[in-house]
């Protein structure tokens, strides 16, 4: 398996606070990595940390051997490698759906308005969304948006795609339709790196799951293995506090 | 009220009209480019000419128009200046209404959540291209309210001219009521102008305003 993005002991601080401390991870093509944790742990942060949305105070992340953190003049060209959705979408209010999916190929791209429309349109035909291209976020639910952002990200062609707890802020029974979209990425083989809270999602999408706790990564194993029995007190523990 | 007296005004108080319009409008075309310009300053944070706008933004806001008129028109002479009294009415108010405009635009800027940023910067944009796609339209559609109600506050404020003997609405009044002594006609004229001069930018206004209320819905 080749890899595809690697962070070697990064360190992020805010201030005297010690967010994220020495955490090192690979990730191989067509891998599905389920972080999880309990909140304030800085799995997010961690997440922002990969594209370069939050600096380190040591360490590397590289990505198809390339340092993208520390930030550099590269890295702003290789964060549409990076895919990210974030949990309040993020939507651009201006811009109508499909717009919000041409706009950053032809900026960012320079791809002709043609071909981006018709990747656009397919693109929200997987989704659901095709009948929703003219209309602008507000008028979409929140499971909508969140289709939509996924695809906003899927057509800069990203080599990863990062979700950053994309379900936590939709009604309970729009998150199916949300991570329905994510689990036939991961058929197709997309490498993904994937913050949740949704313990039965993580089960089924994840090919390692990475438990993280005070900044730091505690245990990581096959999903299998980490939900049926966690080798770490801490992630029993955690564990223990989803079932009733 | 004398009909016949109303009419034979009529002539004064159009050509009144036109010249308040006028000034007024040059006057917050002004204010729109230094509110502009003093926003985008300040946004981007640029060393010493920030400092400048917000000592600015502060005189202008803080002193009446009266007072910043009479500077510009009795002062500017003292250094050697001479600007007739129209030039005088139209920089005063441009003047004044920039140091509002700065802050219409600016706020407006601000309260683009970062959050879009970071959404557009993990899409790979540049800085350059985050402000001009992402938060300029955004910034814009947000200060439109701001903006409009300040346009209507600056048409308002021209009737202080008439301090300066600028010939425009307000000063046609006072000085007809001085010769004639018809109040009841002068001031019901008065009204009826002002109202023909602003009603139509309210009305433009409330219009614009739902045309680029976009932003407002949150996303």
């Amino acid at each position: 398996m080749s890899e595809v993005l690697k962070i070697e002991n990064i360190y992020k601080r805010f201030d005297e606070l010690v967010v994220l401390e020495d955490v090192s991870l690979s990730v191989n093509v067509g891998e599905v990595i389920v972080i999880i944790g309990p909140s304030g742990c800085g799995k997010s942060t961690f997440l922002r940390c990969l594209n370069g949305l939050e600096e380190i105070q040591e360490g590397k992340v590289i990505l198809d051997g390339e340092v993208i953190n520390p930030v550099s003049k590269s890295t702003i060209k290789s964060r549409e490698k990076l895919g990210m959705v974030f949990q309040n979408y993020d939507l651009f209010p201006h811009k109508t759906i499909l717009q919000n999916l041409t706009l950053a190929p032809g900026v960012v791209q320079k791809r002709k308005r043609t071909e981006t429309e018709e990747e656009a349109v397919n693109l929200l035909k997987r989704v659901g969304l095709e009948n929703k291209k003219d209309n602008f976020p507000r008028q979409l639910s929140g499971g909508q948006k969140q289709r939509t952002a996924i695809a906003r990200a899927l057509i800069m062609h990203p080599e990863v795609l990062l979700l950053d707890e994309i379900t936590a802020a939709l009604d309970p029974e729009m998150v199916r339709e949300v991570l329905q979209v994510v689990l036939d990425l991961a058929k197709e083989g997309r490498t993904m790196v994937i913050v949740t809270h949704e313990m039965e999602f993580a089960k089924a999408v994840a090919d390692r799951i990475i438990f993280m706790d005070g900044g730091k990564i505690i245990e990581e194993g096959k999903p299998e293995d980490f939900f049926k029995a966690p080798k770490t007190e801490r992630a029993q523990k955690f564990l223990q506090s989803f079932s009733y | 009220m004398n009909f016949e007296v109303i009419s034979s005004y009529l002539p004064l108080y159009t050509e009144a009209f036109f010249l308040t319009i006028k000034i007024g409008w040059i006057g917050i075309l002004i204010a729109l480019s230094i509110g502009i310009l003093g926003a985008f300053i300040l946004h981007f944070n640029i060393p010493v000419l920030s400092i400048i706008v917000k000592v600015y933004v502060e005189l202008f806001r803080n002193t009446p128009l009266l007072v910043q008129l009479f500077f510009i028109y009795f002062g500017l002479p003292k250094l050697g200046i001479v600007i007739s009294v129209e030039t005088c009415g139209a920089v005063g108010l441009g003047l004044l209404g920039g140091s509002y405009m700065t802050e219409a635009f600016r706020s407006g800027l601000e309260a683009v959540p970062v959050s879009q940023t970071e959404s557009a910067q993990s899409l790979g944009f540049s800085k350059g291209q985050i402000f001009r796609c992402i938060i300029l339209p955004q910034a814009f559609s947000i200060s439109v309210p701001a903006v409009l109600a300040n346009v209507i506050f600056l048409l308002k404020e021209t009737s202080v001219f008439s301090a300066i003997s600028l010939m425009d609405l307000m000063f046609t009044a006072k000085d007809l009521i001085g010769l004639y002594y018809n109040t009841t006609e002068c001031l019901f004229l008065l009204v009826v102008f002002y109202i023909v001069m602003l009603l139509p930018v309210s009305y433009l206004g409330s219009f614009i305003e739902k045309k680029v209320r976009f932003a407002q819905f949150g996303d």
